[in-house]
């Protein structure tokens, strides 16, 4: 504990648990409450950048462990390359949602909730950066399960509203089954090694096998997959994430979902030595179904915190695209492509994380300006508050996957290391290759229209409502936090190459290979490849250089041709219709309506028109135009269980007969079977 | 040095061809519909014209609108020189591959669309809505038949690729090569906005796509966009012949190499020019929700592709 490693870790976590008992006590005093609870978490954030970094680059492998009176307890924490890694993700957000926060949080100021809120934000902080670095299963569950009651709490937090509550017990029944399948999982690996060491269960890889592996890949694909919203344990995402405040969603979808990659990322590659060849196909499939399902239901939202939610699925997607098929390259016997498809997902699981938190925290902005989250009420924002608009826009070219930004860069990874898989083997499946890969590039371009729509609708053209027209700038703190992630995807973007020997720690331990020299080349090394300049290249460095040398070509024809005051600023010409007002403009529901016919098969949609009119149909008076798509998870997948759940839940009320002495019987006949079950063996 | 000097020479020769693509893709058209149609020169004394013009910028719109045509106009640009177009290196080959060309021409759909949104028009927005909508059903027919390509020669780097099928030159005999390029080609037509996916020609509003975008533009702006668009075509078009067909490409930068490379390079355009204007000439414009269909037919030929790598 006594190094600067250990110091900055554990002066980190001091920090969060300070900050949550801080802002609880001060409570009362609004003002103090909001800076304490910022200020601290901001300064363990800090504490933690500077560790993770220290961890990562050194590849160091730290333990430290702290023995509890509770038997078989030990708060143990490890520090390393993984754990630094998403650790450092997990603090770069903290930083930035912090500064944010100073602002955002001014409001509560009345309502007297900043200590509260603090007081779970700084929990939440404290218990993700444990559930990072526990090194074994029992502290891991815990810090788990305190990171969900914290998310429960936020996600509630505007408790008065019935559509929050309900969110919040959504997700609360749905982390909870995840959990359940993280203890059996843990048990039955436990059972294998004889110790609750995340390290001896990576010793005992070897012995995992036959129907044991089924059921742990499986267990532990479930539980981590809730909490990541894979398609379909999903649904509970697209509620919980936009009920909370902006600043906890920006958390939320940033961090709290990479939880559930991160212990994939664990559990996968480290536990379960060489994986089977469905394992991986599995992941792949799946991230394919979730990437392409999410973005087309994204697009069908119109409330921006929605929109944004359904496209972390979307992202996870991705993320287990790189995953599932560096699983499968491990398999196949092919660590350098393993290693270039794990960097692919780890790298976009820090991309989706800066810019998905920059642009919920651009829609916070959006909606502290206006009150309002649906875009449809929204427009004309650019002029009135043009710096959230322009990171706006920067997050919206990152997450569509476009140059130069680093969205782009881990998609260009994830497409190189798909290319390299079809060679990879002689089996049929590698046709599954491609088909991601096309797939793949299907919802990026999906999400590059979503984005246009996004951006588009709520900051282009003219105010829809009374609210977006007289909307304002927000504070200097809340545009400072979203600039730290919007220079950190333009940084992640053109400084890509200078980033990756930050995965050789994680590559060497988990792979034995350490790509980074690889992958890098040309002078400076701003030059990416896909493992040798022959294979491929980009240099998005470079790209951003042409675009500065290329501009010199417009600018020469101005010096021939143009003519100086030549720009005059009038009326929108539309076709010459006069009057332009914001009912002429597209809405986000019109700019989707393409989609919406074309997915029709998909999406289901019904629609119910209702006119009134008094003298003739063509002359209505009124009109009423309801529109809606099918949810076929919620439908067709979660009601038939709801239902039987609550059959048989009705069934055992019989038991509960509200008498002491029957419970009290109970609990003795449980005793004795346990007992005699223990006796037995 | 050298490396800038065939820099400037390929960006030079697209600036210049590319308007002049279009112009005879006009005229050709007009003669096969047996009109006289404007000379070919026509669109370089209409990119003069423009830029000579004032200027009338929506008071609705934001420096969005003033951005998009330098984004559009140099991601065209820029794409033109990662593409070997008459000498199998291409300049900037090692900034970026096929990805890269893909990925950039979507950043300038991107802001193109943006900007159409940027005037409050209602026609900016059909016109948004439906290139996004378009181009994104494009998009996986785009990548199989591009990993068909980057497959066979084992490079997503475009000059490797064009290396990879010199010393084979009958490899686009090849059934998977054959099928690719069909794929490619109706993605080019549907990139480009030609009939049956969208008309170049019309400004009526049931019909247009790209032109709804840039409805709003005028003077110096519109000639840039314009331009860009060509460019784009033309990048299109060169992707497809010359990863296809790179017959003649000069193995360097030498001005012997560069004159039989770019002899080559315009015939075979105008072979893809010709295609297309028959294409163009013998359709009629989709309806636009027949498009996806188009564009499935596309996606299939490309898998088709694929999986004829691994069967013969």
């Amino acid at each position: 504990m006594s190094s600067p490693l250990g110091y900055t870790f554990f002066g980190g976590l001091l920090a969060y648990a300070v900050g949550a008992i801080a802002s609880l006590i001060s409570g009362r005093i609004a003002n103090l409450a909001r800076i304490l609870g910022c200020g601290f978490a901001l300064a363990g954030g800090l504490l933690e950048v500077v560790s993770s970094g220290i961890a990562l680059l050194a590849s160091a492998d730290a333990h430290w462990e702290i023995h509890a009176a509770v038997p078989f307890l030990t708060y143990g924490f490890r520090l390393d390359p993984l754990s630094a890694y998403f650790n450092l993700i997990l603090s770069l957000l903290a930083v930035a949602i912090s500064v944010y926060s100073f602002g955002y949080l001014r409001p509560t100021e009345e309502k007297r909730t900043a200590g509260v809120l603090g007081f779970f934000y700084n929990l939440s902080l404290l218990s993700l950066t444990a559930v990072f670095t526990a090194s074994n299963a029992f502290f891991f569950l815990i810090a788990w399960e305190a990171m969900a009651l914290t998310a429960y709490c936020l996600i509630t937090f505007e408790h008065r509203k019935e559509i929050t509550r309900q969110a919040g017990v959504l997700f609360f029944v749905m982390s909870h089954a995840g959990t359940g399948c993280l203890l059996i999982g843990f048990l039955l690996l436990n059972s294998l090694s004889g110790s609750l060491d995340f390290s001896s269960f990576a010793a005992s890889s070897a012995n995992l096998t036959g129907s044991m592996q089924v059921a742990v890949i499986l267990l532990f694909f479930a539980g981590f997959g809730v909490k990541a919203g894979i398609i379909p344990l999903h649904i509970w995402l697209p509620e919980a994430h936009p009920a909370a405040p902006s600043h906890i969603s920006a958390l939320m979808s940033g961090i709290v979902i990479k939880t559930g990659i991160y212990g994939l990322a664990r559990v996968m590659f480290e536990f379960l030595g060489v994986p089977p060849l469905w394992a991986g196909t599995m992941i792949l499939g799946f991230g394919v179904v979730s990437a392409l399902l999410g973005v087309l239901y994204a697009l069908m939202e119109h409330d921006l915190k929605r929109l944004l939610a359904y496209h972390s699925i979307e992202n996870i997607g991705i993320i287990l695209i790189g995953f599932g098929a560096s699983l499968m390259f491990i398999t196949l016997g092919h660590p350098r492509f393993a290693a270039i498809a794990l960097i692919a997902g780890l790298f976009h699981t820090l991309n989706h994380a800066v810019f998905k938190c920059l642009l919920f925290l651009g829609a916070g902005s959006v909606l502290h300006a206006t009150h309002t989250r649906n875009m449809e009420k929204l427009g004309g924002l650019i002029r009135r508050m043009p710096q959230t608009a322009l990171l706006f826009l920067i997050g919206a070219i990152a997450i569509s996957g476009l140059p130069p930004l680093n969205g782009f860069v881990s998609e260009w990874l994830t497409y190189q290391a798909l290319l390299a898989g079809f060679g990879s083997t002689e089996k049929l499946t590698r046709i599954l290759f491609p088909v991601a890969g096309s797939l793949l590039a299907l919802t990026a371009a999906l999400a590059a229209t979503c984005f246009v729509k996004a951006f588009g609708i709520t900051f282009l053209a003219l105010p829809r409502s009374k609210e977006a027209e007289t909307a304002h700038e927000c504070g200097f703190s809340m545009v400072a936090g979203m600039g730290i992630l919007a220079a950190l995807c333009v940084a992640l973007g053109l400084g890509a190459t200078w980033f990756l020997p930050a995965f050789d720690g994680i590559t060497q331990r988990l792979l034995g290979v350490r790509m980074s020299g690889d992958l890098v080349a040309g002078a400076r090394g701003l030059i990416l490849t896909a493992g040798s300049p022959r294979g491929g290249s980009v240099s998005t460095a470079g790209i951003a250089a042409m675009f500065v040398i290329l501009s010199a070509v417009p600018g020469m024809l101005w010096l021939f041709w143009g003519r100086k005051g030549n720009r005059e600023i009038r009326p929108t010409w539309d076709c010459g219709l006069p009057g332009l007002t914001a009912e002429n403009e597209y809405t986000a529901f019109a700019f989707s309506k393409p989609l919406r016919m074309i997915f029709a098969a998909l999406y289901q949609p019904r629609r119910e028109i209702q006119a009134e009119y008094d003298v003739s149909p063509y002359y209505p008076t009124a009109i009423r135009f309801d529109s809606e798509i099918e949810s076929p998870f919620e439908d067709r997948l979660y009601a038939p269980v709801q239902r039987l759940v609550l059959k048989i839940a009705t069934r055992m009320r019989g038991i509960q007969a509200g008498s002491i002495h029957a419970y009290l019987a109970y609990i003795f006949v449980t005793l004795i079977i346990l007992l005699l079950f223990g006796v037995r063996s | 040095m050298n490396i800038i000097l065939a820099t400037l020479a390929q960006l030079l020769l697209f600036l210049i061809i590319a308007p002049l693509v279009t112009g005879v893709i006009r005229t050709m058209k007009a003669r096969f519909q047996t009109r006289r149609g404007s000379p070919i020169w026509q669109p370089y004394r209409d990119l003069h014209k423009l830029l000579r013009k004032d200027m009338v910028i929506p008071d609705t719109a934001s420096w969005l609108f003033s951005a998009t045509p330098y984004v559009v106009f140099l991601t065209a640009a820029m794409v033109g020189l990662m593409i070997p177009m008459v000498a199998a290196d291409a300049p900037l080959s090692l900034f970026g591959g096929v990805l890269a060309v893909v990925y950039l021409l979507a950043l300038g759909r991107f802001f193109l669309a943006l900007g159409g949104l940027d005037t409050g028009s209602s026609f900016g927005g059909l016109g948004s809505s439906r290139e996004m909508t378009i181009s994104a059903i494009a998009e996986p027919a785009m990548m199989v038949a591009i990993f068909t390509v980057a497959i066979a020669a084992n490079s997503t780097n475009l000059s490797e690729v064009a290396k990879s099928a010199v010393g084979q030159s009958w490899r686009f005999l090849a059934p998977s090569q054959m099928l690719a390029f069909g794929a490619m080609f109706i993605v080019l037509i549907a990139e480009t906005g030609r009939i049956p996916v969208d008309n170049p020609a019309t400004h009526l509003e049931l019909t247009m796509i790209h032109e709804a975008m840039i409805l709003e533009y005028s003077g110096p702006y519109l000639a840039l966009i314009e331009w860009g668009a060509s460019l784009k075509q033309l990048v299109l078009m060169t992707l497809l012949v010359n990863t296809f067909f790179p017959f003649g490409l000069s193995p360097a930068w030498n001005a012997q190499g560069v004159a039989i490379g770019l002899a080559f390079y315009l015939i075979k355009i105008a072979i893809i020019c010709c295609l297309i204007v028959m294409v163009e000439t013998t359709n009629a414009k989709m309806r636009l929700f027949r498009v996806p269909e188009l564009l499935a037919v596309a996606f299939i030929l490309g898998a088709l592709a694929l999986i004829s790598t691994f069967l013969f």
